[in-house]
């Protein structure tokens, strides 16, 4: 199918836009990168009477540092965050590590990471990650500018907490200190297909100590989730010695804690190809991974010159 | 609604409705008709072409979108004197294309990541993503893959003998 006809603005500013966005006689739609919109739009599982066309606001692809947060704007793409570079410290690392999983380098050249938090997809790695780090969404309307936490914006598959007026201009993170190691680690069924399920991990470490524990769960719910009861379990645990993720003991906590969040955290939805008891075991897994994973690279960065980080 | 298209440097003033995809555009109103739409839904990858230097599905874009900018379809890789391009020509050494059909969107994704860097075949996990990155009913993908590294190679080996390609 082709996509229904639709009106097309271009605004240029932030107020053109919401002002566009507010104009109530017409279903409108935001294009970001259209990655997700246009496809959309030939299945006419969408049908805007209004397209309002963001890419030509000037200043919305801006990425920067401002204090201890990281802003991203409504433009920046996907493929940005392929750099470990293009954000400091163990942030950047998290990001490199989960972007490759985003379908592919023509989508993600055009795709946005706010675009992803809009657009709410279960199986976001971006939203999942922005979940477990208590990302702020920045929405714009007619009244003026809010800022909405995370862990109060996703609702359920494609439902958030923006209204339909709303621009969202950036996404904020709050800046991973280098006593932070990262992971990543998807597992999907085929290269174009979406994750079944993804797991990151982040672990603050000091003296050898777990003394924070973020974990974010990638399509292991109707909507991003935060591993709340599985990282409480690992608070104060010993980190201990390098172990390989592929063959963790079942006595090892990052292995007890990839139980808990199987079964205490995410609540999985049956799909082709992966039911609940399936999925369950996958979250088990992948999380015991990806802490071994984000253990290895707290040591690595320990180990390198501070300031250094790749 | 008017927008300008400049295709394989040519320019292209065109009256077009928004909700025409850049492919169909290209292919109908431009009479280019090397970019082939498989999938309409992102996915194979046969429709890829350049939008200002990036590899972009044209599946996924609107015509209006591009207004101003400039496009590079499968037609504006062989030189002026019709001399293939060196992908092109490394398509061809290695098999990488029995149909063809998906040929297009592989010459041009590998084109982009080419020009943007030339050092890319020295990163086999980037010329891995970049084959990842379109559907091949026919090859096996080895052959393409072992085209982008040839190409990118003769790239490399010619600058280095002194820029003639
Ligand atoms: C083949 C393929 C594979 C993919 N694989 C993955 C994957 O593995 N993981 C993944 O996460 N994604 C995947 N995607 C989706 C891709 O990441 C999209 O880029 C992303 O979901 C949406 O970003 P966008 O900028 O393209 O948004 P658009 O498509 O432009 O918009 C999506 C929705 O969000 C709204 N919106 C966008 N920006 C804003 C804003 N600033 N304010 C308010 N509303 C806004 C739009 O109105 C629309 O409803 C895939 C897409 C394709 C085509
Ligand atoms: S036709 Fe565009 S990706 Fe298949
Ligand atoms: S050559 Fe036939 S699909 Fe690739």
């Amino acid at each position: 199918m082709k996509p229904a006809a639709f009106d097309y603005v271009v605004p240029r500013t932030v107020p053109e836009a919401v002002a566009a966005l507010g104009d109530a006689g017409r279903k409108a739609q935001v294009l970001a990168g259209g990655q997700s919109l246009i496809l959309e739009m030939h299945l006419q599982r969408i049908r805007p009477e209004l397209v309002v066309d963001i890419n030509r606001i000037a200043g919305l692809d801006r990425l920067s540092v401002e204090g201890d947060t990281l802003r991203v704007g409504a433009l920046v793409r996907h493929s940005v965050f392929e750099s470990a570079q293009s954000a400091p410290g163990p942030l950047g690392a998290l990001f490199a590590r989960a972007v490759v999983n985003i379908a592919h380098p023509p989508i993600r050249s055009r795709g946005t990471m706010v675009g992803s938090f809009a657009w709410a997809h279960p199986a976001s790695e971006w939203c999942a990650i922005g979940t477990a780090l208590d990302a702020d969404i920045e929405v714009h309307g007619l009244e003026g500018k809010r800022v909405v936490a995370a862990r109060d914006y996703f609702h359920g598959p494609y439902r958030t907490a923006r209204r339909p007026q709303e621009l969202i201009t950036a996404v904020r993170f709050p800046l991973l200190g280098d006593d932070t190691g990262v992971g990543f680690i998807e597992h999907r069924r085929t290269h174009f297909c979406f994750a079944q399920v993804a797991v990151a991990a982040a672990l603050t470490v000091r003296d050898g100590v777990i003394g924070e524990a973020r974990i974010g769960l990638v399509n292991c719910a109707d909507r991003p989730l935060r591993a709340g009861a599985a990282e409480r379990a690992l608070i104060g645990v010993e980190v201990g010695p390098p172990v390989d993720g592929h063959r963790l003991p079942d006595g090892h906590p990052f292995a007890h804690a990839g139980r808990i969040a199987a079964t205490q955290d995410a609540a999985p939805l049956a799909e082709p190809f992966a039911d609940v008891e399936y999925k369950r075991h996958a979250i088990a897994v992948l999380v015991g991974r990806t802490l071994c994973q984000a253990a290895n690279d707290q040591r690595s960065r320990l180990a390198q010159p501070k300031g250094d980080h790749k | 609604m008017k927008i300008t298209l400049t295709v394989n440097g040519e320019a292209y003033p065109l009256d077009v409705e928004p909700r025409r995809i850049l492919a169909d555009v290209l292919r109908e109103d431009c009479r280019l008709t090397g970019t082939h739409l498989g999938c309409e839904h992102g996915i194979c990858g046969a429709c890829t072409v350049l939008v200002d230097g990036e590899a972009v599905r044209s599946c996924l874009m609107f015509a209006v979108q591009c207004d101003g900018s400039s496009v590079r379809t499968v037609e504006g890789l062989a030189g002026p004197d019709g001399e293939p391009h060196p992908l092109q020509r490394a398509f061809s050494a290695e098999h990488a294309l029995q149909c063809g059909f998906c040929t297009p969107g592989f010459l041009m994704v590998a084109a982009g990541a080419l020009e943007a860097d030339p050092a890319i075949g020295d990163s086999p996990e980037r010329v891995d993503g970049l084959v990842g990155s379109n559907i091949c009913r026919c090859t096996g993908y080895e052959p393409i893959r072992r085209a982008i590294l040839r190409a990118a190679r003769e790239q490399t080996e010619g600058e280095r003998d002194g820029g003639n390609r």
